[in-house]
């Protein structure tokens, strides 16, 4: 397969080609689902979706709509394909991960189409670095079948009131386990440690909470270890809504606001953990 | 027993955990009707540091009722589950605006919950153990030397001593100077070894009075969690000692808090702790061989034998090495314990290991109004090494 050293020129046709200023727009949201090795990247006319899975129990999806892109486009319906993600973040970054106001790495991307490696072409002040990186066969994606109809609570809290409760949680304890109500303690996330059990309460009328919308008393635990990367998510995200089904299924959706102010979003589902037992209250 | 602390205090509760954190690995309650009582003892017995809050330190205080029969409740918890709790002291400032404090016996936990802004509760239920009281005997009053300065003036000199600096020794000098120097062990290489001594003139203190010629070395890495509390607090700090191998009490005074650390001191080379039975306690029952692990029957044997009346008590532990006359002082790090069992070669089995700081004295249970400590009998708390 040739290898070029300069970005294609505008006839050649790929499956998917985009250009972007700015690579911190599409690294930094990569990083808040970046909690395995491999991701499955699908692009449409929409944008890319970026999907990492974890234990058949977990999956954390970033968006990054076209009009993020300078230029985006996708020559089929959709593409798809499965990659390194440690890779891909790696080159992205390869100019380094500290940002310097005013600079910043503009990059291309390429994909020719299945069986084609994904070639980006990075370059910030003059210099430019070209990364081919293999794609493999995708995988089949879970499908939590979560839509809006079958939500039974949902709370939207700013999350400047979640970050320090979850880079504080105490991993001693297996689950997380989530209570939202329509009576007291409305949203309460709680861990049953070494140190003894810990509750972190949101009463609805705290000026944290921007929406409460619960139904039904609901009380599930998660595995503490599969939410965890989530923290980084939060991290990055001015807003999240936390929502649930009847089955349990946990959604937390993340409202990201870039450095130019452009909105994206992250999300991860979780199914609850059957296998804990009557935690202590 | 319930009590709520309300807004800077918090963060002064959560300074002295972090205190406490530097001394033991368990946090041990006693609500009096004085005040709440936090305790901290280390494991070889050598550190025992007391932060008494006064009713007055909080928005409420309800210590609980005692019966005619029954003492107030007291428990102790595991260290990093507390200061778990306060971990973060920028935080607490922030966002914490009240602590409550509930001690729940008959669902043995202890409730900290912390009242944070925009109406956030954290609750942490902390399991905890019941505990006899535990109290270092010391007697400020009988320390020959006593200096206060404020907390800034020592904490810029410990400065000029490396962090990883064991042992420290406090001397005073002719003119009412007052050096401080690093303790370098007798055996270190002289070609490997660097000393650094300084000297501080009598009116840097707030009063000194204190014998002339004399010394103590205690460790310094005990005695920086205090000295840290003591500078965020701007509270002066009181020393007070007397001859080596007697603690070291550090003292703390405020309208509602009162702060006592007390350390062993290294005990002379030219002392009379090389003869065990002419330390002055020479009627005092020795602990068994098979002494181990059992303190509180240790105690409880020590409860029963008559007081001493002879003399202030020494808290030098009579030595027992293979070779008394070669009672060399070295230094005793809980790191550095492995390294003297292998020393201790010739060591009878199941004697403790030769401890270069002796312990500290540890009553019985004690109540308020006794007299002093130093009158009634004399308690060893020895610790073994074998103790879990």
């Amino acid at each position: 397969m040739p290898f070029s050293a300069q970005p294609p020129a505008s006839g050649e046709r790929y499956a998917l080609s985009a250009s972007l200023d700015n690579a911190r727009h599409l690294s930094s949201l990569l990083r808040a689902v970046h909690f395995q090795d491999h991701a499955t990247c699908l692009a449409t006319a929409s944008g890319l979706r970026v999907t990492v899975e974890d234990a058949k129990c977990i999956q954390a999806n970033a968006f990054i709509q076209a009009e993020i892109f300078q230029e985006f486009s996708v020559q089929e319906e959709s593409v798809m394909f499965r990659i390194s993600l440690s890779v891909l973040l790696d080159c992205l970054t390869i100019f380094g991960t500290s940002s310097l106001p005013g600079t910043s790495t503009a990059l291309r991307l390429c994909y020719r189409g299945y069986g084609y490696p994904l070639m980006l072409f990075l370059e910030e002040g003059g210099v430019v670095t070209v990364c081919k990186i293999n794609t493999q066969e995708p995988e089949e994606l879970l499908d939590f079948d979560f839509c809006s109809t079958k939500v039974v609570n949902k709370i939207i809290l700013q999350s400047e009131g979640l970050r320090e409760a979850f880079a504080e949680l105490d991993m001693t304890s297996e689950v997380l386990q989530i209570t939202m109500s329509p009576d007291k303690p409305y949203f309460r996330l709680s861990t049953f440690g070494n140190a003894g059990s810990a509750h972190l309460d949101y009463p609805r009328d705290s000026d944290l909470m921007e929406a409460f919308h619960c139904n039904q008393t609901q009380t599930n635990r998660y595995k503490i270890s599969l939410l965890k990367p989530s923290t980084k998510a939060l991290a990055l995200s001015c807003k999240v809504s936390i929502r649930t089904d009847a089955q349990g299924f946990l959604s937390l959706q993340y409202m990201i606001r870039n450095e130019d102010g452009q909105i994206c979003f992250v999300e991860y589902y979780c199914c609850p953990d059957e296998n804990i037992t009557e935690a202590e209250l | 027993m319930k009590c709520v602390i309300a807004g800077g205090n918090v963060k002064v509760l959560g300074r002295a955990v972090h205190s406490l954190s530097r001394i033991g690995d368990e946090l041990y309650l006693e609500p009096t009707e004085s005040g709440l009582s936090l305790r901290a003892v280390n494991s070889s017995r050598s550190a025992f540091a007391a932060f008494l809050f006064a009713p007055l330190f909080f928005q409420l205080y309800e210590p609980g009722s005692a019966g005619p029969d029954t003492e107030l409740f007291r428990c102790k918890v595991h260290m990093k589950s507390f200061l778990g709790v306060f971990r973060s002291l920028p935080s607490l400032e922030k966002s914490v605006g009240k602590c409550l404090i509930l001690l729940k016996p008959r669902a043995s936990r202890l409730v900290l919950q912390l009242h944070c802004k925009h109406g956030v509760t954290k609750t942490h239920n902390l399991a905890f153990q019941e505990c006899e009281r535990l109290q270092a005997v010391f007697d400020t009053q009988r320390c020959v030397s006593r200096l206060c300065a404020p907390a800034r003036l020592l904490a810029e000199a410990v400065v000029h001593f490396p962090p990883t600096l064991a042992e420290v020794t406090l001397g005073t000098g002719t003119s009412g100077r007052i050096s401080l120097r690093n303790y370098v062990e007798d055996d270190a290489e002289p070609s490997k070894t660097m000393v650094t001594e300084l000297w501080l003139a009598e009116d840097e203190f707030q009063s000194v009075a204190v014998a002339p010629g004399s010394h103590i070395t205690f460790c310094l890495k005990e005695f920086r969690g205090l000295l840290s509390f003591a500078e965020a607090s701007n509270l002066p700090l009181t020393i007070h000692f007397d001859k080596p191998g007697r603690p070291v009490i550090f003292t703390l005074d405020d309208t509602v808090l009162e702060v006592h650390l007390v350390l062993a001191t290294l005990s002379d080379l030219d002392s009379s702790s090389q003869c065990p039975s002419t330390n002055g306690v020479s009627h005092l029952p020795a602990p068994p061989d098979d002494f181990g692990d059992d303190l509180e029957s240790y105690m409880a044997a020590m409860e029963t034998s008559e007081g001493c009346s002879e003399g202030p008590p020494s808290p030098t532990f009579p030595l027992r090495t293979p070779q008394p006359a070669k009672s060399k002082p070295q230094q005793q790090e809980e790191e550095e314990e492995e390294e003297e069992e292998e020393e201790e070669e010739g060591a009878v089995p199941g004697t403790p290991p030769h401890k270069k700081f002796r312990s500290l004295f540890f009553g019985s249970v004690m109540t308020p109004g006794r007299p002093g400590p130093a009158t009634t009998q004399e308690v060893l708390a020895e610790d073994s090494d074998g103790e879990s």
